[in-house]
């Protein structure tokens, strides 16, 4: 582990962002206040900060449907992001995206996506474009989108177009409702990637750690023009599928035990603290100031400015 | 008769479907729910409500949860339904059409014209369709107009839970595609449902309400919204000949044309985008076939030419409503040719 104290206390702070930002949401939702469709990435921090801590604004992700982590690690306005997912019209869409779409191209961050597997072949031509940049396409997926024919076709022609893209594969286990066994054919994605002939490793996606320095060499082979490559993160999501998700397919106790061992936060601290790198009163200190900001965040977007019918219109290239 | 919401009366029909013909086999997303989970199967029973206890009863032969693969959905259900299998397939949302477009478009929908009238592929496609949940740009649409424009597919939109049973049956037991598109605003909706066996068949309009003034054509989610404006404006004094037009493929011209030869008005409300559309599509039929009997243009309200926006202000601006149907028929009414 050769990580500053600036980056250690960076990529805390931002895994402990998105973990009080989803847990807040998990219960302004439940008051009835924010409306649509809500997947939340608690659970899974350490995948998205493990992955985007190696990034710039000229390195491009996309995301899913469960997209709030990356957008948070990929450097988003989270005031902006809170609007959005109230339907403001100061939000980072305008409020015509909500949770599921939230994108600001300007960080690099091609959107949340509403479609399953829609992202991986966006992710090919971004990194077309990367490739001229001399940086790096990243696409996130689930074991549920692993499965579509669109995230095939994308690994096989960045492959044979030798593009520096890396398709991350968040395995939660879980696809909706469904488990992973059942829905994935192969013996992995770690497999399955390795046999469209790309560079393919697996990390501990509970471990910033174990995700960080794999997402280093990946981002090293990529840059060397070695074409694609692909890692499966074993990781774990602590609320339902969406908000309202009565979860009947969890096993009995499942998820006090997964809050228990498998938190990546808690891991994150045992280990650095442990090491000596950081103290437990310095992660104590970004707790009090995640929580702050999530706090103004949560009170901006109550009090921020409604959309208006005329809004409906704008942005649309041409109007009837 | 039996008061029941319309995703019950859905899974029951299926069901009964199941259980008359063994050929009847049914695939899609989730619809078991729980596969390889701790919760195991039917943890969940489909996240409408559509399928619960049919894999329980049917086995996993002939309820198929599948991955996430909407193109290889439909393509095993139109190569199961061509050698013999009558295949029911859930698209959880109509937006995911685009993933499994070839499969419809291509393949399913040209296969007895192209085979020279050899083949048959009674395949249903199941779509939850339509606004009201804002659930943003992806998981919103009415994609009617898309599937109505393809030859070689019908297409039924029901309205009310004895419409769906009868329907659905006639669905199911068609030898030909049927694209069968269900307002995600309508699964919870109750109504009465005719015991046993019940079938309509497509191409029949329903009389929601009777009048002399204005003709009123609506589908899915919209014919609840005509329905309150038609009682607003019968108050006035204005007579509305509310049409919920069932299956938009085929259509039925003839109680459309009846219609519009007695009120001279006709407005048409259809929650879709504005452009080559459903309204357009109605629009220039009457144009053309009963253009003497209009005594006032023909009124349209729709959704506007943008997709789905999510916030709660914005989804509700998009949406036809009441208010927006009264103001079109007052309209209509009030037209003096110039
Ligand atoms: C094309 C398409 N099919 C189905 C869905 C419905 N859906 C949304 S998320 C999801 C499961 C995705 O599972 P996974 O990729 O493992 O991501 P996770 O939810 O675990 O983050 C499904 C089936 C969708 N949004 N788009
Ligand atoms: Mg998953």
């Amino acid at each position: 582990m050769q990580h500053s104290r600036e980056a250690l206390i960076q990529a805390y702070r931002q895994m402990k962002t998105i973990r009080v930002f989803e847990e807040r949401l998990h219960d302004e939702i439940a008051l009835g206040e924010i409306a649509g469709f809500t997947h939340l990435y608690a659970g899974q921090e350490a995948c998205a900060v493990g992955v985007c801590e190696h990034l710039g604004p000229k390195d491009y992700i996309i995301s899913t449907h469960r997209g709030h982590g990356h957008c948070i690690a990929k450097g988003c306005d989270v005031v902006g992001m809170m609007k959005e997912i109230y339907g403001s019209s100061d939000g980072l869409c305008k409020g015509k995206s909500g949770s599921m779409h939230i994108a600001d191209i300007n960080k690099g961050m091609l959107g949340a996506n509403g479609i399953v597997g829609a992202g991986a072949p966006i992710a090919v031509g971004a990194g077309i474009t990367a490739k001229s940049n001399g940086t790096v396409s990243i696409a996130f997926s689930g074991d549920g989108a692993c499965n579509q024919g669109t995230t095939f076709e994308a690994m096989n022609m960045a492959v044979v177009l030798k593009l520096p893209v890396i398709f991350v594969f968040e395995n939660n286990h879980y696809s909706e409702h469904t488990g992973e066994s059942y829905a994935v054919g192969a013996e992995s994605m770690t497999v399955r990637s390795a046999a469209f002939g790309m560079k393919a490793i697996k990390a501990n996606g509970i471990d910033f750690f174990s995700v960080y320095d794999a997402m280093r060499e990946l981002i090293e082979y990529c840059k060397a023009g070695n074409g694609p490559a692909s890692i499966e993160l074993d990781t774990e999501r602590f609320y339902g599928h969406f908000e309202g998700d009565p979860q009947r397919y969890r096993g009995k106790g499942e998820l006090d035990r997964l809050r228990e061992e498998r938190d990546c936060l808690k891991v994150f601290r045992t280990k650095v603290t442990e090491a000596k790198l950081l103290e437990g009163a310095d992660i104590d200190a970004i707790d009090a100031e995640v929580e702050a900001l999530i706090d103004r965040a949560v009170a901006e977007s109550k009090a921020a400015p409604r959309p208006t019918a005329d809004h409906v219109l704008e942005d649309v290239y041409i109007s009837y | 008769m039996a008061r029941q919401m319309i995703r019950d009366v859905i899974r029951d029909t299926i069901d009964a479907e199941m259980a008359r013909d063994e050929n009847v086999i049914m695939l899609g997303e989730d619809i078991v729910g729980g596969m390889g989970s701790p919760g195991g199967p039917e943890a969940i029973g489909g996240i409408w409500g559509t399928s619960g206890g049919l894999w329980a009863k049917y086995g996993s032969d002939r309820v198929i949860d599948t991955p996430i693969s909407e193109s290889a959905i439909i393509g095993a259900a139109a190569g199961a339904s061509l050698t013999g299998k009558r295949a029911i397939a859930e698209i959880m949302f109509a937006d995911f059409i685009g993933v499994c477009m070839d499969q419809i478009w291509n393949q399913v929908a040209k296969f007895r014209y192209m085979f020279g009238g050899k083949s048959k592929c009674p395949i249903v496609i199941r779509m939850p369709y339509g606004a009201g949940y804002n659930a943003a740009p992806q998981h919103s649409q009415s994609i009617h107009a898309m599937v109505t424009a393809m030859p070689g597919l019908k297409v039924v939109m029901p309205t009310t839970a004895a419409d769906v049973k009868g329907l659905l049956t006639t669905a199911i037991r068609d030898d030909d595609p049927v694209i069968f598109l269900e307002h995600k605003a309508l699964y919870g909706v109750k109504g009465e449902v005719p015991d046993g066996e019940y079938l309509i068949p497509f191409g029949h309009a329903r009389q929601v309400t009777q009048g002399d003034d204005v003709t009123i054509l609506a589908t899915g989610m919209m014919v609840g919204f005509a329905e309150k404006a038609a009682a607003q404006l019968a108050q006035d004094g204005i007579g509305c000949d509310l049409l919920d037009l069932r299956t938009t493929s085929p259509l039925d011209e003839e109680a459309i044309m009846d219609s519009v030869e007695r009120t001279g008005r006709l407005l048409i409300v259809d929650e879709a985008p504005p452009r080559c559309s459903f309204a357009t599509d109605l629009s220039a039929l009457v144009a053309n076939k009963a253009f003497a009997s209009l005594k006032a243009p023909i009124e349209m309200v729709t959704g506007p030419h943008s997709p789905v926006p999510f916030a709660r202000e914005l989804e509700s601006a998009y949406v036809p409503s009441p208010d927006k149907i009264v103001a079109a028929a007052v309209k209509a009414m009030s037209y003096r040719r110039g």
